[in-house]
C-alpha cells in the first residue's frame, strides 16, 4: 500500500515539474528556433498545458515527429517519449458517436470477464494439474516446503519467532567465535606439528605423558571404575606396540643407526635406547588395580603407624577437640606447599614447635573464629569433591587417547609403582597432598580475618630474639631476607606466605610492614598520666585519630606510588594519523595493527630503585641543579666515566684530609721561588736548532705544547 | 739536629770548601747516597742529581705498600733487605730493629678509602691505567696517612656499666653524679622554670652554648658550662622554636606569627615575614641554609649568609610540625599525618622520596650522624628504626606505652626518646650500629612533659625541655669525644671563631649540591655526557670514537688482488663476529648460573637424598 501511495505521489511531483519546466522549454526554443512548424508545435503543448490544468490528468498524447529534430545537437527533446500507446485510446474514435454504444457495452463486458492472471493464486497453484506438478507438490508436503509463499520454512518461521534479533546477533557471534578459535587452535596444532625439532617433540610428549599420569592417579582415587578403563587403554597401547615394529631395529633411522653403531656412540647408544624402550612398552602390567587399592589401604594403616599425626593431622582436628592443633597444622601445611616438596621437611619438629607456640597463647579468643574456620572448610571440601569427580568424568570421555601419550603413560606408571615402594617409607603419602592443597585456599581467605583481629598478646622473649635475627640478616642481605623476615615476623598472625604474585605480595608486605606486632618496651618509669590541660587535649586529639587510623593510609600510599610510577614511565610516541590510508569520517578507528605499526616504544628505563621496596616512593627524576655542578666531559685519556669517576673520588680538601697529605695533593708541579726572574723561552731550549720566527710564533700562540723536558729547561733556566 | 760530619765521607777537600758551604746541612736521616767526596759540581748538577733520586723514595713506598698496611706489627721483610746498607751507616752502628714505616692497621685504613672498587671497570689503554694507579696510590697514601693521625684522638667516650646482671637503666641521675668527678658533676643541673610554659631548647655546634626558648616567650642563651647567661629577653609572644644559627652569636626564634633573628645580646636582627607561622626549625650549617617548616604546610630554605630564600617548597601535606635533618648529607626529613616520612632538597620542588611510616600521624623523626639510621614514633605507639642506605626498611620495631612525642640521636648514636614526662635512652651495641630497643640504657623522669631533646655535642649531656624548665642529664658515652678544633672548638676564643666564620663562609656548599647521595659530585653526568656525544656525532657527522673498519694492507706480488682483500677483510669481520656471539654465550651462560644460585638459595633447604623419586 505505502509502494503504491509513493508511485503516486512520485508521479505527480513528476508532473508538476514538467509544469514548471514547460514555460522554459517554450522560452528556449523560442528564441533558438525559426522554424514554422516549430511555433505550432509550441503553441500545441502549451494548450495542452492548459487543458491539463483543469484538475483532470489529461494524458498527453504522443505525437508524430521527424527523426531529424529529436537528434537535436542543443537540445534533448522528450517529445513523444515515455507515452505509451493504449489499446483505449485506438477503441476511441476521434469523435464519440453514439451508434457504437452497443459495442462499448459489449467491450465492457469482455472487460469485466475474468481473464488468467499471472502470477496464478494460490488455490490456483495448489491444484495440481500435471503428474509432474503432483509429484512435486508431495515431496514438498513432505519436507514442509512451503508452496505458496516460499520465503520461509516452518523451522524458520518458529526460530524466527523464538529469536530475537540480538540473540541472533549473538549466536552469531559466539558462532563465529568458535569457528575463529577451532581455526586458531588448527592452525597451532599445525604449527606444532610443522616444529622439526625432536626434542621439543620429546618434551611435549613427556608432558602429556606425565599430565595424563597424574590425571590417572587422581582418577584412581576418586573414580576407580573410570581408572580400569585407563588401565585398559594402556594394555591397549601395550598390543599395539606389540604389533607394531615401532620401536624395533627395522625403521629406517635404526637401520641407519645400526650401520652408524659400529663408528659412532651416540648412535649405539640411540639404538640401545630403543630397544630399552621396547622393551619397557611390551612389558606386560600387572593389572591388578583391586590389589593397587588394597595396597593403597594397607598403604595408609602403614602410614599411619609410621606418622599418625602429621600425615592425617586435617581429619583428626577436623573433629578433634584441640582447636589450636588445627590452626598451627594449616600453617604447617601451607609452609609446606610453599616449598617445593612438601616430604622433605621436618615436618614433626615443625609441628612441635606450632604447637608450644600455640599452647603460649591465650586460646579463648581465637575459638569462635577457629569454628567459623572449620565449618567454612568442611563446606569447601565437600564442593570440591563434587567438582574433583565432574572433571574426573569428563575426563574419561575426552580424553583423546594418543597411542604415544598413553605408551609413554604406562612407562611412567611402572615407574609410579617403583617408587610407592620408597614413597611409603617416607613419612607423607600422596593421598594426603591433594587434601593440603584443598585447605589453601581456605586459609589464604581466612587471612585478612586474621590480619584485622586488633592486638594479639605474644609472648615478648620470642620477638626479640626475632628482632634480633632480623637485625643482623638485614646487614647481610638487605633485600631477599626481607620477606623472610617478615613472615618471621607474624608467625602467628600469618600461617601462610604467598607466593605466587608479586603484586598480591608487595601489597601483603606493606601490610605486614605496619600492622605487626611489635613487642612493647618495659619500662621502668612509666610516663605519669595527669598532664598538662593543652596535652590533655592533644591526647584526646590522638585518640580520635587513633581510632581512625586504618588501612587507608596503605592504600592512599600504594596509590600514590602506583602515580608516581605512571608518571616515571617514558611515555610511548603514536604516530598514528587516522584516516590516512584508509576511509575517513566521523568515529574513525584506525586498525590494531595500523596503530602497532606507527607506534614508537619508548625504551624501557632502568628499573625503579624502589621496585621492591612497597613502603618507599623514590624520586628518580633528575636533580638539574646539581647536576650543573657534576662533571659532564671525559678528558683525555679516559674512554668510560667509570674511570675518571675513580681519579676524582679521594677528596684534595684540607677538610678530608691530614695537612701533610694535603699539602702533598696540592703542590704545584712546577715551584718557582718569589723574587726570581724567569727568563723567557728560547726556540733552542724547545728543541729547535734554528731560531726562526715562525718557530717561535707557533710556540707562543699555543704554550700548552710546552711538554715536561720544557718545563724541566724552564726550571734550570729559572734555577740559574 | 746536625750531625756530626762523618770521619771518613764527609770531610772534604779543601779545594771545593766554598761548595760545600753553600749546600744544605745534611741530615742523618736523609737517604741521599750522592758521593760528595769528589768534586761535585756546583748547582745545577747536584740538582739533577737530586731530581733524579726524587723518583726513588715513591718507588720504594710503591714496594712498602703492602708490608705498610697489616693487622699485627710485623717486621716487613723486604724493606729489611733494602734497609740494611743504611742502617749500617748510622751514626752509632746500631741496626734499627723495626725498620720502615710502622704498620698501619687496615680497619682503619679502610675507613678512610673512598675509592668504590667494587665496581669492575672496562679495558683501559695503557695511558688511563698509570693515571688510575696514580690515583689509588695517592687514596692510600692519604688514608694511611689519616689513619696514623687516628693517634692523635686520645679521649674514649664514656660509658655506664652495671654491676653484673645490673640494669643500668636502673641508675639514676643522682648515683651517676655522685659517682662523677665535680666538672662533670656541674654538668647536671636543673632550670626551675615553671612560669614560662614548656621550653625547647638548642645546642651550639661547639656545644658550649644554649638557647632555650619558653612557650610563653621567654627566651635565654648562656653559656652552659660556665652558666653565664648572655642574653635573657622576653619577647611577649609564643615562642615555638628556637635554634642557633652557625655560630653562638646569632640566634633564630621561631616566634607565633614571623621568624625573628636575635643576637647573643638579645638585640633583634631581623624579622623575616616571608617565614611565618613558623612550627620548627633546623640548620644545615655546611651550607648555611635555615630550614623552616611552617603551619600553612611550607617548608622553607633560608641562606643566612645573605639573608636570601633559596626555596620555598609546598609539602602538600597539611600542617608541618616534625622535622629533623641528616647530617650525613643535609637532607630534611618531614613527618606527616598520614603516616609518611618524606625527604627534602632545596633543588627539587617533589619530595626526593616518601617513606611510609607508620598508620597514623608520625610525632617524632630523628637521623642519626652517620645518616645510616632513622628513628621515627607514631601516633600507633611504636618506635622504629629504618635503615637509610638505600633499602628504607625498618631494621627494628617497639611499641612504647605511650608513643614517643620527641626523638633525638647522640653523636655516638644513642638514642632519646621522650615519653610523657619520662625520658628513655637507648644505646647500640658499637659506634656505628643501630641503638637496640629491647633495654632502656637510662631512664629519668622530669618535672613535666617533656617538650625538646637535645645531645649536646662534644659532651655527655642531655639537654630536655619540659613544661618545669630546663634540665641537663648525664649520658655517659653519649657525646664524641674528640673534637676537631679546626671545625667546632668549644674553647675557642672570639678571634678564633671570628677566623672560623670566614673559613667556613668560603667554603659554604651551594644548597643547589644537597641530595642523597653527598658523594653525586664525585660521579659523571652521564645524561649530558652521552647528550654531548650525540651532539658531536651529529655535528661532525661522524663518530670520532668509533672505531675505524678494518683496512688491509696492500701487498705485493699480486696478492693484493680484490678477492683477498675482499677475503682478508671478511676474515677479520667473521673473527669480531665470533668474539661477539662467544661474549654473548658467556653472558647467557653467567646470568643463568646466577639465577640458578638464586633458586637454590632460595629453596633454601638442603636438597634431600629423597628427591629423585619425586618426579
Amino acid at each position: 500500500m505505502t509502494a503504491n501511495r509513493l508511485a503516486e505521489s512520485l508521479l505527480a511531483l513528476s508532473q508538476q515539474e514538467e509544469l514548471v519546466d514547460l514555460p522554459k522549454d517554450y522560452l528556449l526554443s523560442g528564441s533558438e528556433d525559426e522554424g514554422d512548424n516549430d511555433g505550432e508545435r509550441e503553441h500545441q503543448k502549451l494548450l495542452e498545458a492548459i487543458s491539463s490544468l483543469d484538475g483532470k490528468n489529461r494524458r498527453k498524447l504522443a505525437e508524430r515527429s521527424e527523426a531529424s529534430l529529436k537528434v537535436s545537437e542543443f537540445n534533448v527533446s522528450s517529445e513523444g517519449s515515455g507515452e505509451k500507446l493504449v489499446l483505449a485510446d485506438l477503441l476511441e474514435p476521434v469523435k464519440t458517436s453514439s451508434t457504437l454504444a452497443t459495442v462499448k457495452k459489449q467491450l465492457n463486458r469482455v472487460k469485466s470477464k475474468k481473464t488468467v492472471e499471472l502470477p496464478l493464486n494460490k488455490e490456483e497453484i495448489e491444484r495440481a494439474r500435471t503428474p509432474l506438478e503432483q509429484e512435486i507438490f508431495n515431496l514438498l508436503h513432505k519436507n514442509k516446503q512451503p508452496v505458496a509463499d516460499p520465503l520461509l520454512t516452518p523451522v524458520e518461521k518458529a526460530s524466527l519467532q523464538a529469536m530475537s534479533l540480538e540473540e541472533a546477533k549473538m549466536r552469531r557471534a559466539e558462532l563465529q567465535r568458535a569457528r575463529a578459535l577451532q581455526s586458531y587452535y588448527e592452525a597451532k596444532a599445525r604449527r606444532e606439528k610443522k616444529i622439526k625439532s625432536k626434542k621439543y617433540h620429546k618434551v611435549v610428549k613427556k608432558g602429556k605423558a606425565k599430565k595424563a599420569l597424574k590425571e590417572f592417579e587422581q582418577l584412581r582415587k576418586v573414580n576407580p571404575a573410570a581408572a580400569l578403563e585407563e588401565l585398559e587403554k594402556i594394555e591397549k597401547a601395550r598390543m599395539m606396540e606389540r604389533m607394531s615394529l615401532k620401536h624395533q631395529n627395522s625403521g629406517k633411522w635404526a637401520k641407519s643407526k645400526a650401520i652408524m653403531a659400529k663408528y659412532d656412540l651416540e648412535a649405539r647408544q640411540a639404538m640401545q635406547e630403543q630397544l630399552a624402550k621396547n622393551k619397557e612398552l611390551t612389558q606386560k602390567l600387572q593389572v591388578a588395580s583391586e590389589s593397587e587399592e588394597e595396597e593403597g589401604g594397607t598403604e595408609e594403616k602403614v602410614e599411619e603407624l609410621l606418622v599418625p599425626d602429621i600425615v592425617n593431622e586435617v581429619q583428626m582436628n577436623a573433629d578433634g577437640p584441640n582447636p589450636w592443633m588445627l590452626r598451627s597444622c594449616t600453617s604447617d601445611t601451607k609452609e609446606s606447599a610453599t616449598q617445593e616438596d612438601p616430604e622433605q621437611l621436618p615436618e614433626p619438629e615443625a609441628h612441635a614447635v606450632s604447637e608450644s607456640e600455640g599452647e603460649d597463647r591465650p586460646v579463648a579468643e581465637e575459638e569462635i573464629l577457629l569454628r567459623e574456620f572449620e565449618e567454612r572448610r568442611s563446606l569447601r571440601k565437600r564442593s570440591e569433591l563434587s567438582q574433583d569427580a565432574e572433571p574426573a568424568g569428563s575426563q574419561e570421555t575426552k580424553d583423546s587417547s594418543s597411542q604415544e601419550v598413553l605408551s609413554e603413560l604406562r612407562v611412567l606408571s611402572q615407574k609410579l609403582k617403583e617408587n610407592d615402594q620408597s614413597r611409603k617409607q617416607k613419612a607423607s603419602s600422596e593421598g594426603t597432598i591433594p587434601q593440603v592443597q584443598r585447605e589453601e585456599p581456605a586459609t589464604e581467605e581466612e587471612e585478612p580475618l586474621l590480619l584485622q583481629r586488633p592486638e594479639r598478646v605474644q609472648t615478648l622473649e620470642e620477638l626479640e630474639e626475632l628482632g634480633k635475627e632480623e637485625c643482623f640478616q638485614n646487614k647481610e642481605l638487605p633485600r631477599p631476607v626481607l620477606e623472610g623476615q617478615q613472615s618471621e615476623r607474624t608467625p602467628n598472625n600469618r600461617p601462610d606466605a604467598p607466593k605466587e604474585k608479586k603484586k598480591k605480595e608487595q601489597m601483603i608486605d606493606l601490610q605486614n610492614l605496619l600492622t605487626t606486632q611489635s613487642p612493647s618496651v618495659k619500662s621502668l618509669a612509666v610516663p605519669t598520666i595527669e598532664e598538662l590541660e593543652d596535652e590533655e587535649e592533644r591526647n584526646q586529639r590522638q585518640m580520635i585519630k587513633e581510632a581512625f587510623a586504618g588501612d587507608d593510609v596503605i592504600r592512599d600510599f600504594l596509590k600514590e606510588k602506583r602515580e608516581a610510577v605512571e608518571a616515571s614511565k617514558p611515555k610511548d610516541v603514536d604516530l598514528t594519523l587516522p584516516g590516512w590510508g584508509e576511509w575517513g569520517g566521523v568515529g574513525l578507528k584506525p586498525s590494531a595493527k595500523k596503530r602497532r605499526r606507527f607506534l614508537i616504544k619508548a625504551p624501557e628505563g632502568p628499573p625503579r630503585k624502589d621496585k621492591n621496596l612497597p613502603n618507599v616512593i623514590i624520586n628518580e627524576k633528575r636533580n638539574i641543579h646539581t647536576a650543573a655542578h657534576q662533571v659532564r666531559v671525559l678528558p683525555y685519556p679516559f674512554t668510560h666515566h667509570w674511570q675518571f669517576e675513580r681519579t676524582i673520588q679521594t677528596p684534595i680538601g684540607s677538610t678530608w684530609n691530614t695537612q701533610r697529605a694535603f699539602q702533598k695533593l696540592t703542590t704545584p708541579k712546577v715551584v718557582t721561588k718569589p723574587g726570581h726572574i724567569i727568563n723567557p723561552i728560547k726556540a733552542e731550549d724547545v728543541g729547535y736548532r734554528s731560531s726562526s720566527r715562525s718557530d717561535l710564533s707557533v710556540i707562543q700562540r699555543n704554550p700548552k705544547r710546552i711538554t715536561t723536558h720544557h718545563k724541566k729547561q724552564l726550571k734550570k733556566s729559572s734555577v740559574d | 739536629m746536625e750531625t756530626a760530619p762523618k770521619p771518613g765521607r764527609d770531610v772534604p777537600p779543601k779545594k771545593d770548601k766554598l761548595q760545600t758551604k753553600r749546600k744544605k746541612p745534611r741530615r742523618y736521616w736523609e737517604e741521599e747516597t750522592v758521593p760528595t767526596t769528589d768534586g761535585a759540581s756546583p748547582g745545577p748538577p747536584c740538582n739533577k742529581k737530586n731530581r733524579e733520586l726524587c723518583p726513588q723514595r715513591p718507588k720504594n713506598a710503591h714496594i712498602l705498600k703492602k708490608s705498610r698496611i697489616s693487622k699485627k706489627p710485623q717486621v716487613p721483610k723486604k724493606p729489611r733487605e733494602w734497609k740494611n746498607p743504611e742502617s749500617q751507616r748510622s751514626l752509632s752502628g746500631a741496626q734499627d730493629p723495626f725498620p720502615g714505616p710502622a704498620p698501619v692497621p687496615v680497619g682503619v685504613v679502610q675507613k678512610f678509602c673512598r675509592i668504590d672498587k667494587s665496581r669492575k671497570l672496562p679495558r683501559s689503554k695503557a695511558k688511563t691505567r698509570s693515571r688510575l694507579e696514580v690515583a689509588e696510590a695517592e687514596e692510600e697514601e692519604t688514608s694511611i696517612k689519616a689513619a696514623r693521625s687516628e693517634l692523635l684522638l686520645a679521649e674514649e667516650p664514656g660509658f655506664l656499666e652495671g654491676e653484673d646482671g645490673e640494669d643500668t637503666a636502673k641508675i639514676c641521675q643522682a648515683d651517676i653524679v655522685e659517682a662523677v668527678d665535680i666538672a662533670s658533676a656541674a654538668k647536671h643541673f636543673d632550670l626551675n622554670l615553671r612560669q614560662f610554659g614548656p621550653y625547647r631548647l638548642n645546642y651550639s655546634r661547639t656545644g658550649r652554648h644554649l638557647a632555650f626558648g619558653g612557650r610563653r616567650g621567654h627566651v635565654a642563651a648562656l653559656d652552659w658550662v660556665t652558666k653565664k647567661l648572655m642574653c635573657e629577653i622576653n619577647v611577649m609572644e609564643a615562642v615555638r622554636d628556637i635554634r642557633f644559627l652557625h655560630s653562638e652569636a646569632l640566634l633564630a626564634v621561631a616566634q607565633n606569627r614571623w621568624l625573628h633573628i636575635y643576637d647573643n645580646q638579645g638585640i633583634e636582627l631581623h624579622c623575616i615575614r616571608r617565614c611565618d607561622r613558623v612550627t620548627r626549625l633546623e640548620f644545615l650549617p655546611f651550607h648555611f641554609l635555615l630550614a623552616t617548616a611552617s603551619e600553612t604546610g611550607f617548608l622553607t630554605y633560608l641562606d643566612v649568609s645573605v639573608g636570601k630564600i633559596v626555596a620555598a617548597l609546598n609539602a602538600r601535606a597539611g600542617r608541618l610540625d616534625v622535622m629533623s635533618q641528616n647530617p650525613y648529607n643535609a637532607v630534611i626529613h618531614l613527618g606527616h599525618s598520614n603516616g609518611t616520612v618524606s625527604l627534602w632538597s632545596p633543588a627539587m620542588k617533589e619530595p626526593l622520596a616518601k617513606i611510609l611510616c607508620h598508620r597514623g600521624g608520625v610525632r617524632a623523626v630523628a637521623v642519626d650522624s652517620t645518616g645510616t639510621y632513622m628513628a621515627t614514633s607514631g601516633l600507633d605507639h611504636q618506635l622504629k628504626i629504618f635503615d637509610l642506605r638505600g633499602t628504607y626498611q625498618p631494621l627494628s620495631t617497639r611499641t612504647l606505652p605511650h608513643g614517643a612525642g620527641h626523638l633525638a640521636f647522640s653523636q655516638r648514636g644513642l638514642l632519646v626518646a621522650g615519653m610523657g614526662d619520662v625520658v628513655n635512652i637507648w644505646a647500640g651495641q658499637g659506634k656505628a650500629s643501630p641503638p637496640s630497643l629491647e633495654q632502656p640504657y637510662l631512664t629519668h623522669r622530669l618535672s613535666g612533659p617533656v617538650h625538646g631533646l637535645q645531645f649536646c655535642p662534644f659532651e655527655d649531656v642531655l639537654g630536655v625541655g619540659h613544661s618545669g624548665g630546663i634540665t641537663s642529664m648525664l649520658v655517659p658515652g653519649a657525646g664524641e669525644p674528640n673534637f676537631d678544633g679546626l671545625e667546632s672548638n668549644p674553647y675557642r676564643s672570639r678571634k678564633q671563631r671570628q677566623e672560623w666564620e670566614v673559613k667556613a663562609l668560603l667554603e659554604k656548599v651551594p644548597a643547589e649540591l644537597i641530595c642523597l647521595d653527598p658523594r653525586a659530585l664525585a660521579e659523571v653526568d652521564v645524561i649530558s655526557l652521552e647528550q654531548g656525544k650525540k651532539e658531536r656525532i651529529e655535528r661532525l657527522g661522524y663518530d670520532p670514537e668509533a672505531k675505524a673498519p678494518f683496512q688491509p694492507k696492500p701487498k705485493q706480488k699480486g696478492r693484493s688482488s680484490t678477492a683477498s682483500l675482499v677475503k682478508r677483510k671478511r676474515k677479520v669481520m667473521d673473527e669480531e663476529h665470533r668474539d661477539k656471539v662467544r661474549q654473548s654465550l658467556q653472558q647467557q651462560q653467567q646470568q643463568q648460573q646466577q639465577q640458578k644460585e638464586a633458586k637454590a638459595k632460595s629453596t633454601g633447604a638442603r636438597p634431600s637424598a629423597l628427591d629423585r623419586f619425586v618426579c
